[in-house]
């Protein structure tokens, strides 16, 4: 399956050729010409799918393959950092999610980003962007995921503030890249911590389960845990930090300054859930040697989907609402894979975090989209400028609307399938973790719900010109991720996926599924009292819960400790000492250096006088002095 | 006499052959034939590189007076593509009309003094090694006094000759000093009869002088400035890339080879000579002026930095420094290559006038710029790399002091060299040089050098291939 280097080769070409020779085509070449390589790009993936799900399994598993694998650059005997191509299960899911989801932002860009400035470098990006996404999924080794890891950062930064113009979006590409690469921090020291110890950086020999190296190091450790867990725990903070884990979740919010299509590829399907997959892929160590930590990976999973779920039902701007549900929805795969164990029916969660990962990328994407073609309409993001579009919007409507139903959770969306999972992963994990993901799952229900009611009934307000339906560029994707979001459920996912790689059969827990979809429904009941027609209620309660509403609406006010800490304690009282110390003791140090280097030239250019009977001279003279301090010193 | 050993020189007969070609075909060839002569010899010189691109197995020659191994092959070609790249961005030069109709014999002489490059480097006996590197003098000199008429460039020609034969004088005594007390000039049974007395250590010193003379270092140096001046660019290119790199690649062999059991004396005086030339050659190119001369400091103190390949003594220092040359003669060549189409086309050489080229002149400033970075080692160019490999290599074998002062080096170094990409990117100029377009040869070899510039470093595989061919030295 050589051939698997192109579906990564594709894209990096792709963005060399817009970057460089874009400006001198037409904006619509450069859109097909990007289209068509992701298309092949897509095409390939499915065959490698395809290919890999169809040979036979050996004793009972998919056995991993690398078809290319590179040695880069040698740093010890053991240690060398690799650049090639593992295919696995996860990875494989991963390269179809990543290229099919893309390739729907391509299509779609195309109407929604039409006469769009930078169109061209739009889609430069939008390939590199890919490509840096395949690159991480396929690593074959923790640091060539790094490399990728931050080139996605990279790629996200300049997505983020294409509108370059807008100081609002600059702000959130900075904002952005800061915050995840604090985390990153934490990620390469981890990745530190495992090979200083594991003396490797491949994926294959660390989760083989039975490295030497990795055993002697189980039993050390430092200040009270065992040096693996803080290996592990330090690379989750990576991780934490794309997949915007509270506390390192506010970049994302504010990341949908971006272009809508833009959002829908970084921050529903891809790069944010570049945490979980690096969880999912590091999966047997963290069994293995950090149980606990694993453990703690789900309360904070389970805290950040509670946190996101009550900031986003009173968002008004429908972008954040989405955005906030993201953080939710991830914060329930990290809670699947935190509550699993390995093999069999402990394995369930696992599972389910990567069948959530799956269906929420499909429809978090049909979410995005659709909210794209709603702000195309309306030429807003606020709900206020919303309602009653449902007429205007037929296609829009309709798909939204699966897409609503598909993260609720009902039956027979593919949402209901995964989530049930993972909420039956949970109750087996503990009841108090079932139930409370249970509301969380009624939040997201609720939210979700006041966000339909609000775009596409309530109150009606005026626009300059009557809204229409978005181009047939945009509405196909919507139709073939609605078309996707009915039926990705039915696949039998633990086939292909599961903790140990032995099939699993999927049984739905019909307690769990009844409680679910009751609890579903009767938020989705609610959601529609309040938010069908005008109603009073929903003031009234934010009246009654005047500092939990506006606590909420503030998000809790992460962003403003974030600044105070760094504002008034760290620039403060540690940033400007230091920078006055800099100013006034190095750099008067270098002054006197730099004014003493330039006096020594000026002395000695006497030495050079241009008479070649002196250098002669000067040339014997060396000659003898290095003889007479060898042989007299 | 077995005539089949002449096989193991094939390299060299390939190079003599060429030469006699071209030799021919100046003869043959009339005014319209000339034309082609630099497309001739390009094509002519590219195949003969690739040919000889693969390196093979040690062997050696006439009676060992010619010794060979892979990592040989790995200079040579560097050399070769080095005399290549140079000879692209002569054609602009040799089109003029006072040079036109003697441009074979520019073609002719370089390929000779590549020639001698060649038998210096696979040398195993003194006299071949003398051979090798007179050869590699004598047509220098006409090189360098090529435009004869200019008054610059016939008096670099006559300081350069002379200060080589002053230096070849040295040396000469050194290697009868050294045959009189050990009695034989074989690379291989000299170091059987070196036992550091101090006619030997004396002899050695006149040696090490006379290689300080072709590598530039201090205080062998002062030739360096005027000369490079003085010369036609693309000859100044020539020297400070491919002569100084088959000097010191020779040197380090020999170093090791021959003299190495006095090898605690020769580090003694390496230590010194590196310092003094890095920082001399620091301060006098802050203050230069004429980008010609600037660059000559700048390849002096670039020489002192390879010099820290050869103090280690170790493999790991005959691949960085290898390594070293490859990169450092793509950014030299880069940086060579853009003064010298501007000097051909607006005569302009001097710092001030470069203020503004980045408005009438992007790509040009910007190769220049990447040249200069990669020369003063920014990451991530080819330079940062070599200029790590050989710090490392240095600071393996215990110059931990003088790692530490080469590095405070680099700063200063970073300093004069950003001052050229100032003048390019920032400084205000009302007449800046009008724009260039450079031939097709030029940009080639430009695209080629920058090509250099930003992968060498990246691909780890240039690295890891000679360091391959490192073992046996």
């Amino acid at each position: 399956m050589e051939y698997t280097i192109f579906i990564i080769l594709l894209p990096l070409f792709m963005f060399l050729f817009l970057g460089l020779a874009g400006n001198k085509m037409k904006p619509v070449s450069a859109g097909i010409l990007g289209t068509a390589s992701l298309a092949t790009s897509a095409l390939l993936s499915y065959s490698t799918a395809w290919q890999y799900f169809t040979t036979p399994r050996i004793e009972g598993v998919f056995p991993a393959v690398t078809p290319i694998n590179i040695e880069w650059l040698r740093f010890t005997e053991h240690l060398h950092i690799d650049l090639g191509i593992l295919l696995d299960p996860i990875s494989v899911m991963m390269l179809v999610v990543i290229t099919t989801v893309s390739l729907m932002v391509h299509i779609y860009s195309f109407g929604y980003m039409h006469g769009e400035k930078g169109f061209q470098r739009y889609y430069a990006f939008l390939s590199l962007f890919t490509f840096s996404m395949l690159g991480l999924v396929v690593a074959t080794n923790i640091f060539q995921m790094y490399i990728f890891w931050e080139l996605v950062g990279v790629s996200s930064y300049l997505l983020i503030g294409f509108y370059y113009t807008k100081p609002a979006a600059i702000a959130a590409s900075k904002k952005a890249f800061i915050v995840t690469r604090f985390a990153d921090l934490g990620f390469l020291i981890g990745i530190l911590v495992l090979s200083f110890y594991s003396k490797t950086f491949n994926f294959e020999a660390l989760c083989s389960g039975d490295l030497p190296t990795l055993s002697a190091a189980a039993g050390q450790t430092f200040m009270g845990c065992s040096v693996l867990a803080w290996g592990l725990g330090l690379c989750f903070v990576g991780g934490a930090g794309k997949s915007a884990m509270f506390p390192l979740h506010i970049w994302l919010p504010d990341a949908m300054e971006g272009p809508t299509p833009v959002s829908a590829l970084i921050h529903a399907a891809t790069m944010v859930v570049a945490g979980v997959y690096l969880v999912a892929r590091m999966f047997p160590l963290y069994i293995d040697y950090a149980p606990n930590v694993l453990v703690w990976i789900g309360y904070i999973g389970a805290f950040t989907s509670l946190y996101a779920a009550i900031v986003a039902c009173v968002q008004t701007d429908i972008k954040r609402v989405l955005a906030f549900s993201t953080i939710s929805q991830i914060g329930f795969m990290f809670v699947g894979l935190g509550v699993s164990g390995m093999g069999g029916h402990h394995g369930l969660g696992y599972m389910a975090a990567m069948f959530h990962l799956f269906t929420h990328a499909m429809f978090k994407a049909l979410l995005f989209l659709g909210a794209g073609a709603i702000i195309h309409a309306v030429h807003s993001n606020e709900m206020k400028d919303m309602g009653q579009l449902r007429r205007q919007l037929p296609i829009t409507h309709i798909t939204f609307l699966i897409a609503c139903l598909a993260i609720s959770g009902i039956p027979p969306f593919s949402g209901f399938f995964s989530k049930d999972e993972i909420l039956a992963a949970a109750f087996q994990f503990s009841p108090v973790m079932g139930w409370f993901m249970s509301f969380v799952a009624a939040l997201t229900a609720f939210y979700m719900f006041r966000l339909y009611y609000n775009i596409f009934w309530g109150k009606a307000s005026k626009h300059e010109h009557t809204p229409h339906e978005a181009p047939a560029s945009m509405t196909t994707p919507l139709i073939i991720l609605a078309a996707i979001t009915c039926v990705a459920g039915f696949i039998p996912f633990g086939e292909f996926v599961s903790s140990n790689g032995q099939p699993y059969i999927i049984h739905i827990d019909s307690t769990v599924a009844i409680t679910s979809v009751v609890i579903a429904l009767i938020s989705i009941s609610i959601a529609t009292i309040f938010y069908r027609k005008t109603s009073v209620i929903p003031e009234r309660l934010a009246r009654t819960f005047h500092g939990l509403y506006t606590a909420a609406s503030h998000r809790f006010y992460i962003d403003e400790v974030y600044l105070f800490i760094t504002k008034n304690i760290i620039f403060k009282h540690i940033s400007a000492p230091i920078a006055w110390f800099d100013r006034h003791i190095i750099d008067g140090a270098m002054n006197l250096l730099a004014t003493g280097t330039q006096k020594t030239a000026y002395a000695i250019r006497g030495f050079q006088s241009g008479q070649i009977q002196q250098y002669a001279w000067v040339f014997l003279v060396g000659t003898l002095l290095i003889i007479s301090l060898l042989l007299f010193i | 006499m077995d005539y089949s050993m002449f096989l193991n020189i094939k390299e060299e007969l390939m190079l003599i052959s060429l030469i006699v070609i071209l030799l021919l075909y100046d003869l043959i060839a009339g005014e319209k034939g000339r034309k082609y002569f630099g497309l001739t010899a390009c094509i002519l010189l590219g195949i003969h590189t690739i040919a000889n691109l693969f390196p093979g197995e040690p062997v050696e020659a006439f009676g060992g007076m010619y010794q060979y191994t892979p990592m040989m092959t790995i200079v040579k070609s560097i050399l070769n593509i080095g005399t290549l790249l140079i000879f692209m961005q002569a054609n602009t030069w040799l089109n003029r009309e006072d040079t036109k109709f003697k441009q074979g014999e520019y073609y002719v002489l370089t390929l000779s003094t590549l020639l001698g490059m060649y038998f210096m480097i696979s040398a195993g006996h003194f006299l071949m090694f003398l051979i090798g590197l007179e050869t590699a003098s004598i047509p220098m000199a006409a090189l360098v006094a090529f435009d004869k008429y200019k008054h610059n460039s016939a008096e670099a020609g006559a300081k350069y000759i002379l200060s080589a034969v002053f230096s070849s004088g040295l040396l000469l005594y050194g290697l009868s000093l050294i045959y009189g007390t050990v009695g034989t000039l074989y690379f291989n049974d000299i170091p059987a009869g070196i036992d550091g007395n101090p006619l030997q250590i004396l002899a050695f010193v006149f040696f090490f002088a006379g290689m300080g003379f072709k590598i530039s270092l201090v205080p062998f140096h002062l030739w360096t400035a005027d000369t490079y001046q003085g010369a036609p660019t693309n000859v100044t290119s020539y020297l400070s890339v491919v002569s100084k790199g088959s000097a010191v690649f020779v040197l380090m062999i020999i170093l090791m080879k021959v003299f190495g059991n006095i090898m605690a004396q020769w580090q003694a005086i390496l230590y010194g000579v590196v310092i003094v030339t890095i920082t001399i050659a620091n301060l006098f190119a802050l203050r230069q002026q004429n980008l010609k001369r600037f660059l000559a400091y700048s390849s002096i103190s670039q020489a002192g930095y390879i010099m820290l390949g050869v103090i280690g003594g170790s493999t790991l220092g005959m691949t960085s420094l290898v390594y070293y040359v490859l990169v450092y003669m793509v950014a030299n060549l880069a940086a060579f290559g853009v003064i010298s189409i501007i000097r051909q086309r607006s005569g302009k050489i001097d710092m001030n006038d470069y203020n503004g080229l980045y408005k009438t002149n992007p790509k040009l400033s910007i190769v220049m710029t990447l040249a200069l970075f990669s020369l003063a080692g920014i990451p991530p160019f080819a330079g940062f790399f070599s200029k790590f490999f050989i710090f490392a290599a240095a600071f393996q074998a215990g110059f931990h002091l003088l790692v530490f002062i080469a590095l405070i080096n680099t700063i200063i170094s970073l300093y004069y060299y950003l001052l050229v990409v100032k003048a390019m990117f920032i400084n205000e100029n009302d007449a800046p040089i009008a724009t260039i377009h450079s031939d097709n040869y030029t940009k080639l070899s430009l695209v080629l050098c920058t090509a250099g510039i930003v992968v060498l470093g990246i691909l780890s595989i240039v690295y890891d291939k000679i360091s391959l061919f490192s073992y046996g030295i």
